[in-house]
This record gives C-alpha cells, sequence and structure tokens, in this order.
C-alpha cells in the first residue's frame, strides 16, 4: 500500500529552484532513506511532505488524501533536523504539551510519554529542563516527541545527528520494529550505513533525485562496492 | 482544545522567566512613580537678575517677585558677565528705556523672567502714573471753589473655575492618564512580540505547523496567553497609578480597565504580527523607534487639534491616539464610556484588524 506519493514536486526559493520535479512512494511498512549532502533539498523536500510547506509545484499526497490536510498531519511524526523544544519546559513539559495537541486522552498521554521517554533512554531525565539537556539529549526528545502520538507515518529528519553510536544503533532496532509493526517511515541522512539499513533509497544532490531503488539493487546496479561508490557514480553520470 | 494547550504551555514559560515577568510588573511602575515625582516634586526656581542703574522701587517690585536681584556697578561686557555669574538676565536702564539681556539656556525659563520683569516695570508705572495723576487732580481740586468728590475705582478681584481639574491641576494630571496606558501599550507589544519571535527563531512556531493544530488555534492561544499577563500588568499598573501615586480619577476605574484591556490587546495583536517580519530580536527592537516612540507625539501630549492637517491624518492611524484620548476623557475629565466610544470602537477595530492579519500572516507557512 503506498502512504506517502510525490509527483512532479518542483519548489523554488525566489529564483533559485532547490527541488526539481521530484517523483517518489513510499510504501506502508518500509523504510525509505533519503541521501544526499546538506544543503540537497532533503528538508525541504520532508517539509512539504509533511504539509508545513505549502508553496511548492506538484502533488503530494498522504494516505491518500492530498497536502496539507488536518487528518492526515495528525499521522504523521515529524522531527526536524534542528531541535525545536521549548527550553525552559523540563523534557516531560515538552512531551505534555505536544500530547495535548494531538488530543491523546490523560491515560494514553502517560503510556506514550512513559514509552517514548524509555525507548530514547530519557525517562531519568524528564524532569530537567531542556536547556539543560546537551545536544544528543535534545535529538533524543525531539525523535520521542515524533513518536508520542503513534503514528502511522514517521519522518525524521537527520534523526541520530549528535547521537552515540550505542544509542543510535537501538534507535535504528526500534525503527525495524515500527517497520514491522506497519509503520511507514522516512529517514534523511548523509551518513552511508545508515542508508545500508534502509529498505529503499533515493539519492538527493541539487534538488534531483539522482537515483533511487533499495541498496543491493543499486549496488549491484552501479557496480559499486558500497553506497558512497554508488552516490559519486550516479552523481557523475549526470553531471 | 489545543489553544488551552497552547495557553498552558505559554503561562509555564513565563512563570520561569522571572525577569521577563519582573520588567512587565515592575518596570511600568518604576517609570510611572518616576515621572511622578519629576512632575510633581518641583521647587520654585528663583531666577537671578543682574541689575545697573535701575530704580530702588522696581528693584524692590522684583525681589517681591521671587527674583534674586544682584547690583552691579559697572556695565562691562553684559554676555561675558551673564555666564560667569550663572545669571539668567541682566537688566539696564538709561533715561527712559530699558535694556534687558537674557540667558536664555531654557527658553521657558527665559519667557517666565521677561513676563516677570515685564509686570513689575508695567505695575511701576501705573503707580508714577498714579501718583502723578493724583497730584494734578489735588492741585485742580485747591484751585476749585467747590471740590468735586471723586470715587476711588476699586480693580475687579478675579474668581476662576474650571470645567476639568481645579486650580492645582498640574501637568502631570493630564499627563498620567496617557502614560498609564502608553506603558501599558508598550510593554505588552514588546514582550510578546519577542515571545513570538523566539518561537520563530527557535523553530517552535514551524514545528507547530508539523502538527494538526490550525492557523486560529495558535493566534487564539498566544492572544489568551499573554493576554492574561497583559490584563494582570493592565490591573496592576492602574491601580498604582490610582490608589499609590494618587493620580487624579475622576471618572470610574472599570472604565480605565476596560480602555487598557482594549490597548493591550492592540499592542498584543500587533506585537505578535510584527514580529514575522523579524529575523532577530536586534531587529525586533528596531520597531520600537518606527512603530512604538510615534505613538507618544499623538497620544494626546501635544494638542493634536492644532497640528497640520497631514500630522492629523497620521494622528488617525495610532491606536494610542484614540487611547489617550478615551484615558483623558475618563481619568481627567470624568467621562462615561457612552463619551468615549468612538475611541473603543477604533481601538476594537484595530485589534480585530491585527488578529486577522496575523492568521493570514502564518499562511505563508501552512494554507490551513
Amino acid at each position: 500500500m503506498r502512504t506517502i506519493v510525490a509527483k512532479n514536486v518542483s519548489k523554488s526559493f525566489g529564483k533559485k529552484e532547490v527541488l526539481t520535479t521530484i517523483d517518489l512512494t513510499v510504501n506502508k511498512g518500509e523504510i525509505y532513506g533519503l541521501i544526499g549532502p546538506s544543503g540537497s533539498g532533503k528538508t525541504t523536500l520532508v517539509k512539504i511532505l509533511v504539509g508545513m510547506d505549502s508553496d511548492f509545484s506538484g502533488e503530494v499526497t498522504v494516505l491518500n488524501q492530498p497536502m496539507p490536510n488536518m487528518s492526515a498531519l495528525s499521522h504523521i511524526g515529524y522531527m526536524a533536523q534542528s531541535d525545536a523544544l521549548y527550553p525552559e519546559l523540563t523534557g516531560e513539559e515538552n512531551l505534555q504539551f505536544f500530547a495535548s495537541l494531538y488530543e491523546l486522552k490523560k491515560t494514553e498521554r502517560k503510556e506514550r510519554i512513559m514509552y517514548a521517554a524509555e525507548l530514547v533512554q530519557l525517562t531519568p531525565h524528564l524532569s530537567k529542563k531542556v536547556m539543560a539537556y546537551s545536544g544528543g539529549m535534545k535529538r533524543r526528545l525531539s525523535l520521542a516527541i515524533a513518536l508520542i502520538h503513534n503514528p502511522e507515518i514517521l519522518v525524521l529528519d537527520e534523526p541520530t545527528v549528535g547521537i552515540d553510536p550505542e544509542l543510535r544503533l537501538s534507535i535504528w532496532g526500534e525503527l525495524t520494529r515500527l517497520k514491522q509493526a506497519g509503520k511507514t517511515i522516512v529517514v534523511t541522512t548523509h551518513v552511508m550505513d545508515e542508508a545500508e539499513k534502509c529498505d529503499r533509497l533515493a539519492m538527493v544532490r541539487e534538488g534531483k533525485i539522482i537515483t533511487s531503488g533499495s541498496p543491493a539493487e543499486l549496488k549491484k546496479q552501479y557496480e559499486a562496492v558500497d553506497l558512497e561508490n554508488v552516490f559519486v557514480k550516479a552523481g557523475g553520470k549526470r553531471g | 482544545m489545543r489553544t488551552v494547550a497552547v495557553v498552558k504551555r505559554i503561562f509555564q514559560q513565563m512563570v520561569r522567566d522571572k525577569r521577563t515577568l519582573g520588567l512587565m510588573f515592575v518596570a511600568p511602575l518604576f517609570i510611572l512613580t518616576l515621572f511622578h515625582f519629576l512632575f510633581t516634586e518641583n521647587t520654585e526656581a528663583h531666577p537671578k537678575l543682574g541689575v545697573v542703574h535701575v530704580d530702588t522701587a522696581i528693584v524692590n517690585e522684583l525681589k517681591k517677585k521671587d527674583i534674586d536681584v544682584v547690583e552691579y556697578e559697572k556695565v562691562g561686557d553684559v554676555k561675558k558677565r551673564i555666564v560667569a555669574d550663572h545669571l539668567d538676565g541682566w537688566m539696564e536702564m538709561s533715561d527712559n528705556d530699558i535694556h534687558l539681556t537674557l540667558e536664555n539656556a531654557d527658553p521657558s525659563k527665559a519667557k517666565a523672567l521677561q513676563v516677570k520683569i515685564q509686570q513689575t516695570i508695567a505695575k511701576e508705572a501705573a503707580k508714577q502714573q498714579k501718583a502723578t495723576m493724583e497730584k494734578a487732580l489735588q492741585t485742580i481740586q485747591q484751585r476749585l471753589p467747590i471740590p468735586i468728590k471723586i470715587e476711588q475705582p476699586k480693580s475687579p478681584t478675579i474668581h476662576t473655575s474650571y470645567v476639568y481639574g481645579n486650580k492645582d491641576t498640574s501637568f502631570f494630571d493630564t499627563l498620567s492618564p496617557i502614560l498609564v496606558g502608553y506603558f501599558v501599550f508598550f510593554f505588552v507589544f514588546l514582550i510578546a512580540g519577542i515571545a513570538l519571535l523566539r518561537e520563530r527563531t527557535i523553530g517552535t512556531l514551524e514545528r507547530l505547523l508539523a502538527t494538526p493544530i490550525r492557523r486560529h488555534e495558535i493566534v487564539f492561544g498566544y492572544l489568551l496567553g499573554y493576554g492574561t499577563f497583559a490584563v494582570i500588568q493592565t490591573l496592576i499598573v492602574v491601580f498604582f497609578a490610582v490608589k499609590v501615586l494618587d493620580i487624579t480619577l475622576v471618572g470610574s476605574l472599570w472604565h480605565v480597565i476596560v480602555i487598557n484591556l482594549l490597548l493591550a490587546l492592540v499592542a498584543l495583536s500587533l506585537g505578535i504580527l510584527l514580529s514575522a517580519f523579524a529575523h532577530s530580536e536586534f531587529q525586533m527592537m528596531q520597531f520600537i523607534p518606527v512603530v512604538i516612540i510615534p505613538q507618544i507625539f499623538f497620544a494626546g501630549i501635544l494638542p493634536v487639534d492644532e497640528m497640520a492637517d497631514w500630522l492629523q491624518a497620521i494622528a488617525k492611524i495610532m491606536p494610542m491616539y484614540y487611547g489617550g484620548d478615551a484615558l483623558k476623557n475618563v481619568m481627567y475629565k470624568g467621562m462615561g464610556l457612552s463619551d468615549i466610544r468612538t475611541d473603543l470602537l477604533a481601538l476594537c477595530s484595530f485589534a480585530v484588524i491585527f488578529v486577522t492579519l496575523n492568521i493570514f500572516a502564518l499562511k505563508k507557512h501552512r494554507k490551513l
């Protein structure tokens, strides 16, 4: 089942075109990776997918509804690239606030906060103010917020930046588990070994998808030993 | 429901930020108190006047008018002497002419001194004239066979009454209603504007748009959240001004509160709106000279109806023009709500316009 479909999506900031005719389809129960260097347009694309940006040409549907759409929004969990948290509030208050935006019932809210905090190993730090958090802790709290309302779709923009390798492994473990539970996950990254863990990939450069497919397919297609090599070859072929 | 969540979050944030709370609740009181004492605790100034060849009678009269008269023998360079001896003026008499040199560092002080001197001279001249006349009359009377009885005219006593205020009314009494409103306007604008700007710069506002919250829910959440603090601030400022500083309040305290609440609402929605056009706290501060300071000129401290037509037109687009007028009418002139309904209506319109524009300003992010 197709959960996210983007057709012919282009976007420009003034005269500068940042996305050029992007087509992509993400299916239920898969981890879809958007890989590319910073400035390639990944974040812009992600913002369009989650309905935060409606100033684009083309068409995006999420769960068969054209974006932006309120009911689709409540099924998306989004983790922004920069941690958008309230520094004066504690970790728990941040979670509470976002949970109430999704209008979760009190008991469910409690359960979900416990679950999300446990997943990102923040339970002992919930009563601390976010301004006292380290960079990695803020990333983890952002991830917990993305998961707070048990969304069908998770869109994570560079989720593991600044997170230690052990926790990164456990987060990827959880993403795989969520995928098996039927969630759809879109992840952006510029780390190639994370790209290996995705079911399908789109390589983005200068606002265009230069190639896409499963990691194994891509390596085979470009006769490359690793994905880094694929990226160089795919990019080189076009440019 | 989501609006309530936003309100609750703003409360949590504000209560944690003690300094901002302090700025909002204490700073207006501090400035208002300072103003109060600046305008009410003035000591009477005694201007210093240097005189040369001036009649003793005139000198005595001048002394009666609280002028410190210093008599000089020689003339020399008058201007240098004034500066060297810290005089406010210099008076010289030659034949029938009086030459007056004023220091004029403070034109209003110089004018006051000039008026006092003119009054004294006029009085002296009248006295002399009277004496000459009496003398002449006496001579005439003596020569007449039967003296004519002449009634002495008595100068009338002036009894003054006032429509507004009384003889002790000072400039501060008409200024203070405007100041009360202006402080509410200024502080609410600043705090709400910067608070929303921070949300924009740290990305939480944009983050909110990835949740199913609607634009108007965000705007109303902000209005309610910061509005509550604006209400508390307004109440503190108004009660302090009336009960502690004993500012003239002829009309109803409740009317004053209603006007200030409307002003706060306008400032709140304007601050939130303008924060959309600033990229940093520094840029937000730049709106103060452009948007906030001009308001004070049109708030009624300077008489608007004596301004040039185009300036009056500018006044009409300033919320403080209506706020200042309404406050002055209620606090100083004792008018009721029906007398100031035009002002109130204007303020309401400003608020509605700014709130609507706010909802549209968020549209550049998301259409819903």
